[in-house]
């Protein structure tokens, strides 16, 4: 079943009353990364976890594919900020996204062993997960979740608090899993990473969508007055925390 | 010489000749409990991360059930089995009674619960850091156990290590259901209730000597083990 394209329509997240997503409209099609941009409490992580499903939404629709379907058989897979690591080898950690599906001990062997061979982590095989440093946990973290074969990734902030030369490695792991046909959305606050990964952005203010444009244009001529305070820093802070 | 110093000596000089009635009793015992915490651990383990990683109507009685049962009574646990076992009970055809797999089953009983309960909250707290990328990997619920047994093997050496100390220390239940029969169910704790109650202090304390040292040795090992664990793992 294809799930794209993926229509979001009024979508609300409103635990205690209080408006976390206020009505997010948004279609995303099958190919590119787009990403996230927006001040902190904007709602960014939040969205994510609803496409996913960790978060059932108060109110609003979501449909996958041209069948518009209300959940994904399968396909979208999620890397957070700080990903779990088993107490277990590199290896070990690699394979564990295939654990639930009919892959023989073997196989997941040599399958994780082939992509950490592309992130790079291969002679890491047999250390603990634990003693990598961040930017080689998030490393092994996208091999995990690409290792299942995706349509839709969604990447919670994979590159906060790396060091540039450790971001830039996860960014070109980031374009591989693109050019594999994977769907990406991701959240960051890194600019400079949004004009260098992104095809489009989706700008992100007090629970709603402000605007959804390619990057050049985003940059260039904001269409909303948040994008562009955001752009020059000086995103008011009243809107950024709209009172309940 | 005190009467203390002169039976401390000869306890001593009871081990150091590896008496052998001394010997029998402590390999019974160490049959026994190592029984007993071998079942409890394939129970009591797997039981204690079912409870954390459920999610299911009576959840918190049934934790606030096991954490009670931790304190459960030996002798309560020795009468009901005892009870079971008896020739007029439900099991009495098999003829367990006042044999070592009486003793096994008694002390299985009082360890499970230990076990499991030390296992629920272990496995929970790091439930709740990784239920969310299991789900999302689609991790049924006995994956999700197996997961979480696997990556909190070194925290539950703990769960084991108190359940080993609970086995080899009791006494209440051993002494019902196994009747403390002189070369056939006679174990450290029943023997050293035995032997003090009869003026025969020096057996009591080589006995007791031997239960200490091999209860602090298996502590020892397992803070090595996790030790180097931790170090190799993180």
């Amino acid at each position: 079943m294809a799930i794209f394209p993926l229509r979001l329509r009024d979508l609300r997240y409103q635990p205690n009353g209080r408006a976390v997503l206020a009505g997010i409209d948004l279609e995303l099609g099958d190919e590119g990364i787009t990403l996230v941009l927006g001040p902190n409490g904007a709602g960014k992580s939040v969205l994510l976890r609803v496409i996913c499903g960790l978060v059932e939404p108060s109110a609003g629709s979501m449909a996958w594919g041209d069948e518009g379907a209300r959940r994904p058989a399968q396909g979208v897979m999620m890397v957070f900020q700080r990903p779990m690591m088993l107490r277990a080898s590199v290896l070990h950690n690699a394979a564990l996204g295939l654990k639930p599906l009919a892959v023989s001990v073997a196989e997941r062997k040599r399958r994780a062993l082939a992509m950490l061979e592309r992130v790079g982590l291969a002679d890491r095989a047999d250390d603990s997960a634990h003693q990598l440093s961040g930017g080689e946990q998030q490393r092994l973290a996208l091999a995990r979740a690409w290792l299942t074969r995706p349509r839709l990734l969604l990447l919670d902030e994979p590159t906060a608090s790396l060091d540039p030369s450790a971001s830039a490695e996860v960014e070109r792991i980031i374009r591989e899993i693109r050019t594999d046909g994977t769907r990406i959305l991701m959240v960051t606050h890194n600019l400079g990473q949004a004009t260098r990964l992104g095809d489009d952005i989706v700008f992100m203010s007090a629970g709603r969508v402000c605007e959804h444009t390619p990057v050049q244009r985003f940059f260039s001529r904001p269409q909303s007055d948040e994008a562009r305070l955001f752009i020059q820093g000086e995103l008011p802070w009243r809107m950024r925390f709209p009172s309940p | 010489m005190s009467a203390f110093a002169a039976t401390f000596s000869e306890a001593v000089a009871l081990l150091a000749t590896f008496d052998h009635t001394v010997a029998e009793i402590v390999v019974l015992s160490l049959q026994v409990s190592g029984g007993a915490v071998l079942l409890g651990t394939l129970i009591g383990l797997p039981l204690g991360a079912c409870i954390a990683v459920g999610r299911f109507p009576g959840k918190t009685t049934l934790s606030v059930l096991i954490n009670g049962l931790m304190g459960l009574p030996s002798v309560v646990v020795g009468v009901v089995v005892y009870l079971l076992l008896s020739r007029s009970g439900p099991f009495g055809a098999f003829g367990l009674l006042y044999t070592p797999l009486a003793m096994i089953i008694a002390q299985t009983l009082l360890v499970i619960p230990l076990m499991a309960a030390i296992t629920r909250q272990v496995v929970e707290d790091v439930w709740q850091r990784y239920a969310e990328e299991l789900q999302l990997m689609r991790f049924s619920w006995w994956d999700s156990v197996t997961t979480l047994l696997y990556d909190c093997r070194h925290s539950l050496l703990v769960a084991v290590l108190a359940g080993l100390g609970r086995a080899m220390s009791e006494v209440g239940a051993v002494m019902i259901v196994g009747g403390n029969i002189d070369r056939a169910t006679r174990v450290m704790t029943t023997a050293i209730a035995l032997e003090t109650s009869k003026g025969d202090l020096p057996l009591a304390i080589a006995l007791g000597l031997v239960l200490i040292v091999l209860i602090l040795a298996l502590n020892a090992l397992a803070f090595g083990l996790r030790h180097w664990a931790m170090r190799r793992y993180g």
